[in-house]
């Protein structure tokens, strides 16, 4: 039997916190891309358009991510379209982040004030210009915090992968349990580590927030 | 092909389910929200000390996962001898958890309401606990009651994972029919749309319930 001494926990920890981190990148890139094709839409106002959107939002945001999960692994495998562990986890939880963002984007962009659309438009901006040079340099400003305190909910969502077999940093610390039967060491190592990941965010996010604030 | 009509055979089991996440959301927001108007409270109005402690709590929580932290207090205590049922596990975590989101929340509500408020309200002879229950909590809880109330969402829904440690609700079933039948599609996609109900169920009793708790403002 292989004895596990603590440095050996520790270094297959930190291993495992690399996946965590380029599962959170991917899912926080895809996310907001999708979440910014859905804001440039929803900005359209196509009714039509409009109300899928508000749909979609409200499926993600309505239905447990660990379901979505489920969704994407076992059953989409049962449709018969293969799937990896790594592209459910990375399908999921670009569908949840980018329901997330699209929300967090449009009580942004709602604080920009009405007239400055109306504005750009009589002076003869198209709706792609007026997006690029009016909208998105404001919105930005405003949408920055809160994106930035999203990103803790996107790395504490990638722990949800360790369920549907994806070995990040929860999956390795059930399987180190498993190991050692030292549960209390495993998972206090295991919640240390996605604290100092998230910590900085947070306080970043906190920071920035006050930063606006001052500016207004 | 779909085919959703096996699962009709197992609608006692997905029923049994519903009710245990419903039971657990219910309990879990009343003692969440409890938990967090005392640390709200400690950390508006608490010496130095006590208020760092929670910012310690409530950091920790909300910068590690909920099933870390659930396994946690599931694998990790017993432990250090003590040992819970999973039931007991999940009630915990979950409160902890609710506790912590809504400290930060309430805590906003409590900040939001005039200083003197607390100096007419201490003037006028009201003690400590009085002015708070009496003067400052519904205006509080009115300023921050959609945050509240959807937080207490996310952590109805963030409580599928607890079928990770044998909490028999509704995920576990949707895991239970998958496995005897083998429609893991049907069955993830029906449980979705409960839990899709489920939220706007409670968005909808939250609603009113807030318009009864906060109706002095339409007599005024």
């Amino acid at each position: 039997m292989i004895e596990f001494t603590n440095y050996d926990i520790l270094r297959n920890l930190l291993f495992a916190t690399q996946w965590t981190i380029v599962l959170s990148f991917a899912a926080f890139i895809g996310g907001s891309s999708v979440a910014l094709a859905l804001t440039a839409l929803r900005l359209t106002r196509n009714a039509t358009v409009q109300k899928v959107v508000r749909i979609y939002v409200e499926l993600f945001q309505g239905t447990p991510l660990l379901m979505q999960m489920f969704l994407c692994f076992f059953g989409l495998s049962m449709l018969g379209y293969e799937i990896s562990a790594w592209g459910a986890a990375i399908l999921s939880l670009t569908l949840f982040t980018s329901a997330f963002l699209v929300e967090i984007w449009r009580g942004c962009i709602d604080t920009l004030p009405k007239g400055q659309r109306e504005a750009s438009r009589c002076l003869g901006l198209s709706f792609l210009q007026t997006l690029r040079y009016i909208i998105l340099p404001q919105a930005i400003r405003v949408a920055t915090p809160p994106t930035v305190g999203f990103s803790v909910q996107v790395i504490k969502g990638t722990a949800l992968a360790s369920v549907i077999g994806f070995v990040e940093l929860t999956k390795v610390g059930t399987m180190l349990n498993n190991a050692t039967f030292e549960p209390f060491k495993v998972f206090t190592l295991v919640a240390l580590i996605y604290f100092l990941l998230c910590y900085p965010l947070s306080w970043y996010s906190k920071t920035l927030e006050k930063k606006f604030n001052v500016s207004r | 092909m779909l085919y959703f009509s096996d699962l009709l055979q197992y609608s006692d089991v997905f029923f049994s389910g519903l009710m245990t996440t419903v039971l657990l959301t219910v309990l879990t927001t009343f003692l969440g929200i409890a938990l967090g108007t005392s640390c709200a409270a400690i950390r508006q109005y608490g010496n130095k000390a006590s208020q760092s402690v929670v910012a310690v709590y409530v950091e920790i929580i909300r910068n590690t996962p909920f099933i870390v932290q659930l396994f946690f207090i599931f694998f990790g205590l017993p432990s250090l001898g003590m040992k819970l049922s999973p039931w007991e596990a999940s009630m915990i975590a979950l409160t902890i958890n609710l506790g912590a989101y809504s400290t930060e929340i309430i805590r906003a509500g409590l900040g939001s309401i005039s200083k003197g408020q607390m100096e007419a309200a201490k003037v006028l002879g009201l003690s400590f606990c009085q002015t708070l229950t009496r003067v400052i909590f519904t205006p509080a809880f009115e300023k921050i009651y959609p945050a509240l109330t959807s937080q207490c969402i996310i952590v109805m829904l963030g409580s599928a994972v607890i079928s990770q440690i044998s909490v028999e609700d509704l995920t576990y079933a949707a895991n239970l029919v998958q496995s005897r039948n083998f429609r893991a599609f049907e069955s993830y996609f029906v449980t979705a749309l409960l839990y899709l109900g489920l939220s706007i169920l409670l968005r909808f009793a939250f609603n009113t319930v807030g318009k009864r708790l906060f109706a002095y403002r339409s007599t005024q």
